[in-house]
């Protein structure tokens, strides 16, 4: 490996990082915006089950929940952008903290269903509770102005402040993942055992990677009711949990970029098979069904491995 | 360095000699349709929303004032959040001037939001809420078909004027059911009935019989469905089933459209009261648009929703020839001036919420033997004139009318 990132991958960085700054240029840049969040979405779960091994079946009640909290700050209350986002992170935290510490202490399946569970107790206080305004959700939410003078509505402005926040996420990710921290979550995944036997409090680590999963999941879907300008029961229904699963294992579990290229696969087949009507779903599982015949370990997996077979060919002839 | 000054100079040149953003005219009128193609409603509004407003379009010519008039359609899922990205794609990205159909209030709502944002038209036919034309309302925005204080109003009326004095509600538990609920049971109390209780289902359910069970042994003399589509399908089919019927107690459906009838079959459904805002037996018009409508439908006739999208699509297109241009506002002033007549509304008009004011029906379902064929479903008992049928301007919540 040879530190961080090698010369190869930092060219690759900056070449996705210069496609992200003229992107706005070339497509809808709203279509681009739904993709980051879900990217960021995608990644915050990645950390959790390409780097802890814990498959979380309930993300989206943090997603959903925090897109509610900022929705309402914003409009009922009428804060500044910044705090009602920080509002929503806050409370998808919260949410972790309560959801992890009863969870992780079970694995597998169990661990699965704990949190599918309280995903649905969330979902019917969705449904229930006033100020979610049930099935209409909070509709026209104000973009409002970052920090009181950065004027939002301006979808090019809003884009560039979503594109920050996702670098600076990932970029924390990725430190995570690469920290030492990051390496016990590791051990963690591929021997639990054995990371007991050195000496770890492994529940006190499987608890942070959940709570910093569920933060950057409420994250995400804080700036995605920025983005729409409303908060609704989709983002809190468990098919937004399997779909934050769907994109990460397209894209490639537990690599960088993988959950987010699996992210803006699956908002491109939304967004432009729209037109197709019911065959929308169809088209969706069609996709799925040959990635996972023909791309096990993800798309972004798989180019990795050819890749690497390519090198190690050139370097021996 | 050179790379980095090559990468830095292309960034900046793009920051600086980006695209500019400038209204131009694009001498073409484009119509999206955005309705439920996969889901509940698909039925009553989906395919056959695009078809009638296709229909629309040919009979207009296909141009107005020479520009051509172009036809988009996309499935919102019934999901709120798809609905708005599509509306937000269509408007600012694919130059569509006005979307119609809109089926299910939660997408109607998040695409009047950005509709309104935008200053463009949407033409809602499917969705049923009052404050579309109440706290949500528009200066661009059309509620065209019904609403609940139109539909669960008079089918509530006409069953309390026959003896169904007590009322037990069986309601879908969300936003829109809870909403129809509350439109009958003001129905009910003011003319002297009584609520002896209601119970809320999940939405959507396909299993009845405990909820339907509370509504036989509360003893009322109708069970009240604040529902739709599929649920008050499954309903009426587990009440006939438990022999809630035979027993003495009435089915009244507060939304009921002809495609359910169709679904339920008339053995079922017979006898049943409901309000709608158009059936295609009714005059020679209906029957003409019915005909074409059915010979490219497979057979199937227009529900209310899917004649209303024809309408408001037709309204549109004639407001747009008349204000010369395809700018929401000025567009929205013209279509509420001229007065609406084509087979579904008879002088119908667009009050200042937005509400297209025109005559509801009510009708009763026919018992098999009176039935002359596939669709001949409805007597049609008595015509709601519009001012009586919609909730009176004055008790409105819409800011943009005046007091």
């Amino acid at each position: 490996m040879g530190g961080l990132w090698g010369k190869r991958e930092r060219l690759a960085m900056l070449l996705l990082l210069l496609l992200a700054l003229v992107a706005p240029f070339l497509v809808y840049p709203v279509f681009l915006m739904k993709g980051l969040c879900f990217a960021l979405f995608a990644s915050a779960f990645n950390l959790l089950l390409g780097y802890s091994g814990l498959l979380s079946f309930g993300h989206a009640m943090f997603f959903g929940f925090a897109a509610y909290v900022t929705a309402h700050m914003g409009k009922v209350w009428g804060v500044n952008p910044e705090w009602a986002i920080l509002g929503g992170v806050v409370t998808a935290a919260a949410l972790g903290l309560l959801t992890g510490w009863l969870a992780i202490r079970r694995t597998g399946i169990y661990f699965a269903m704990v949190t599918l569970a309280f995903a649905q107790m969330m979902y019917f206080v969705a449904i229930q509770a006033p100020f979610t305004h049930g099935e209409d959700g909070i509709q026209g939410v104000p973009r409002g102005r970052l920090f009181g003078f950065i004027d939002l509505g301006e979808s090019l402005t809003l884009y560039y402040f979503v594109l920050l926040v996702f670098v600076a996420s990932l970029w924390f990710l990725n430190r995570v993942v690469q920290s030492p921290f990051g390496q016990v979550l590791k051990a963690i995944r591929d021997n639990e055992q054995r990371a007991i036997s050195l000496g770890y409090a492994v529940n006190r680590f499987k608890l942070l990677a959940f709570v910093l999963s569920a933060a950057f999941s409420g994250l995400a879907g804080s700036m995605k009711c920025q983005v729409f300008q409303l908060a609704s029961l989709a983002d809190v229904h468990w098919h937004s949990s399997g779909e934050v699963v769907l994109m990460t294992l397209l894209g490639g579990i537990g690599s960088l970029m993988g959950p987010a290229v699996g992210a803006f696969l699956v908002v491109s087949i939304e967004n432009y098979f729209a037109e197709a009507g019911a065959w929308v779903t169809i088209i969706q599982g069609g996709i799925f069904v040959f990635c996972v015949l023909l791309f096990r370990a993800g798309i972004i997996g798989t180019l990795s491995q050819w890749l690497k077979g390519l090198y190690s060919g050139v370097g021996k002839a | 360095m050179m790379i980095r000054k090559t990468i830095l100079g292309t960034v900046l040149s793009v920051l600086i000699f980006g695209p500019v953003h400038a209204e131009i005219a694009n001498h073409k009128v484009k119509i999206g349709v955005l309705t439920d193609m996969s889901g509940p409603y698909s039925d009553l509004a989906g395919q056959g929303s695009v078809m009638a407003a296709q229909m629309a379009i040919e009979d207009f010519g296909g141009k107005v004032n020479g520009w051509p008039v172009e036809l988009v359609s996309a499935d919102h899922q019934s999901k709120a959040d798809i609905a708005s990205a599509i509306a937000r794609k269509w408007y600012e990205n694919e130059e569509v001037d006005a979307i119609a159909d809109l089926v299910t209030t939660a997408a109607a709502r998040a695409v009047r939001e950005v509709a309104k944002e935008k200053g463009k038209v949407d033409l809602d036919s499917g969705p049923g809420s009052l404050p579309l034309t109440n706290d949500w309302c528009s200066a661009t925005g059309f509620h065209w078909t019904y609403d609940n204080y139109a539909t669960a109003g008079g089918t509530a009326t006409a069953v309390i004027k026959q003896g169904g004095t007590s009322w037990f509600f069986l309601t879908a538990d969300y936003a829109f059911g809870h909403d129809l609920q509350a439109q009958a049971e003001r129905v009910v109390k003011a003319n002297g009935g009584s609520v002896l209780g209601s119970v809320r289902h999940p939405f959507p359910s396909s299993d009845f019989s405990s909820f339907l069970l509370q509504a036989q042994s509360s003893g009322a003399k109708i069970i009240g469905l604040a529902n739709a589509g599929n649920d008050t399908i499954n309903a009426i089919k587990q009440a006939n089933e438990f022999g809630i019927t035979k027993n003495g107690q009435s089915i009244a459906g507060l939304l009921v459209f002809i495609t359910d009838v169709h679904s339920l079959g008339l053995e079922t459904a017979k006898g049943m009261l409901l309000t709608t805002g158009f059936y295609w037996d009714f005059d020679e018009g209906t029957r003409a648009f019915a005909k074409r409508f059915g010979a490219r439908m497979n057979g199937k006739m227009p529900t209310m929703v899917q004649a209303g999208v024809y309408s408001s699509v037709s309204h549109y297109l004639k407001a747009v020839q008349q204000a010369n241009t395809t700018e929401g506002i000025r567009v929205a002033d013209k279509m509420r001036e001229i007065p609406i007549n084509d087979f579904f509304a008879k002088n119908g008009k667009i009050r200042a919420d937005g509400r297209m004011v025109h005559d509801m029906y009510l009708a009763e379902v026919k018992a098999p033997a009176e039935s002359k064929g596939p669709w001949d479903y409805y007597k049609i008992l008595r015509t709601i004139p519009g001012d009586e049928a919609f909730r009176p301007l004055s008790e409105s919540t819409c800011p943009l009318v005046k007091k």
